[in-house]
């Protein structure tokens, strides 16, 4: 049977890792190349490389680090920020990325993610959303990487994630931004209105803080993955100890 | 013993030769026809989709030198589907150094692409999987595959179960990524360099 897969989230800034509170006061967690081998040691099962100011400021991200985190790891790993085409998602995936993801210039130009697919196959395209939950509705923003840039999008998240499905993405990383960083668990409801229209892979980003926010998120709400930057970054859960505990519950987890 | 990765034009190139450095295994990438023509070993990668990997290998001039290949070769996952004779992947007509076709995987009501860790079942005993065990977990992202036959070596199970490893004489493919699937992963890619021709 196929793992649910535990992924650490390192959202790079300047050629570090970095994490906020809800996309906002970011803090150095350390380098980039320590932290990939580290976490693929541990046992994560993929690893997500967001370069967090890429698109606010305008840049591609740095290609260096793409290639030396694929020389170092022996696990799969994502590489998301900034990429605009179909030239700077190859470039990437030359460079030893085994998926690109894409959030805000998909918003911006939605004809993007159907290149990208036809270029390089559904299978290594990710749509990464960024989710706000208003009192009302789930609504998609954009340029989430600095709050001072961050913008309404008009569009409704379901609505998105079917959208992005039938143009070509192979996997959704669904971030409920009320719920990141803060360590309350997963937005259990929303992940599981997801999972009802999402025929792909579909990832849950945003909000574990303990063991039991993983086990809800895989036996409730039925995602493929769990994406968590904190709780690791901050040992506040070993990926060991973590795994260990949900396969003890039955949970499919690659041990 | 050495290994030359067949330049296919597609994307991954970079990282089947970094995890051969890992091992310590020298290895080249090429799209050179004498280089491969005397390669111990060939590697034969990709991702993407099958009619441009195929049109890829057609500009190089590499479609009859694969074909008449003596020594050993891996196909890695969509590398691996072109060894077949045809892939519903855009009705293509593949190497066919194996027989039978490549189609659509029925996840049912599992999500697809098929896209994670899974385990390996039903292992023949052969070199290339020596030290590999059944459920033993390998890292699988496609959405085409080739069914389970006399080939098969080892299979795995996503709504249907298919071939996650074959082989045929000199002709070897894996449906997984053994480059980005751990030391299970790299254990394979070492048997395949240091396997008997």
């Amino acid at each position: 049977m196929l793992a649910r897969r535990i992924i650490p989230c390192l959202d790079v800034r300047n050629g570090v890792v970095v994490k906020g509170v809800q996309f906002r006061d970011h803090e150095i967690v350390g380098d980039i190349l320590e932290l990939a081998k580290r976490y693929a040691e541990q046992g994560a099962d993929e690893l997500v490389f967001y370069d967090i100011t890429a698109s606010t400021d305008e840049r591609i991200v740095d290609r260096e680090w793409v290639t030396q985190v694929s020389a170092l790891i022996d696990i799969p790993f994502c590489v998301a920020g900034g990429i605009k085409s179909v030239e700077a998602a190859r470039v990437r995936l030359e460079q030893g990325a085994d998926k690109i993801s894409i959030n805000s210039p998909a918003l911006l130009r939605p004809d993007l993610i159907n290149e990208l697919r036809d270029a390089f196959g559904r299978q290594c395209i990710v749509v990464g959303i960024d989710s706000f939950f208003d009192g009302k509705a789930y609504r998609v923003k954009s340029h989430t990487g600095d709050a001072g840039k961050t913008r309404e999008t008009g569009r409704e998240t379901l609505d998105w994630i079917s959208e992005a499905i039938e143009r070509g993405a192979g996997e959704i990383v669904l971030n409920c931004m009320n719920n990141d960083g803060v360590r309350t668990g997963y937005d259990l409801d929303q992940l599981s209105l997801a999972r009802k229209i999402c025929s792909v892979p579909l990832i849950a980003s945003g909000g574990a803080g303990e063991i039991s926010h993983f086990e809800d998120v895989f036996n409730i709400s039925n995602v493929d993955g769990a994406l968590a930057a904190s709780v690791f970054h901050k040992n506040i859960l070993p990926i060991p100890t973590l795994k260990t505990a949900l396969s003890n519950t039955g949970i499919e987890i690659r041990i | 013993m050495a290994v030359v990765i067949v330049d296919t034009g597609c994307a991954n190139l970079a990282s089947v030769s970094f995890a051969y450095d890992r091992l310590g295994i020298p290895n080249t990438i090429t799209k050179n026809k004498d280089i491969i023509q005397k390669a111990g070993r060939v590697i034969l990668p990709g991702v993407g989709s099958a009619a441009y990997a195929m049109r890829s290998l057609q500009e190089r001039d590499l479609v009859t030198v694969l074909q008449t290949l003596a020594v050993p070769i891996l196909g890695i996952c969509l590398g691996m589907q072109l060894l077949f004779e045809r892939s519903a992947e855009g009705n293509v007509q593949g190497l066919g150094l194996l027989s039978g076709d490549v189609t659509r995987l029925n996840t049912g009501s599992y999500p697809s692409p098929h896209m994670g860790w899974n385990v390996l079942e039903d292992i023949q005993p052969c070199q290339l999987l020596e030290g590999i065990s059944n459920d033993d977990y390998v890292y699988f992202v496609h959405s085409y595959a080739a069914h389970t036959s006399p080939d098969t070596l080892a299979a795995s199970t996503h709504g249907q179960q298919f071939s996650a490893v074959v082989g045929k004489n000199n002709i070897y493919g894996c449906q997984f990524h053994p480059e980005r699937s751990g030391k299970t992963g790299a254990k394979i890619l070492e048997n395949f360099a240091r396997m008997g021709a």
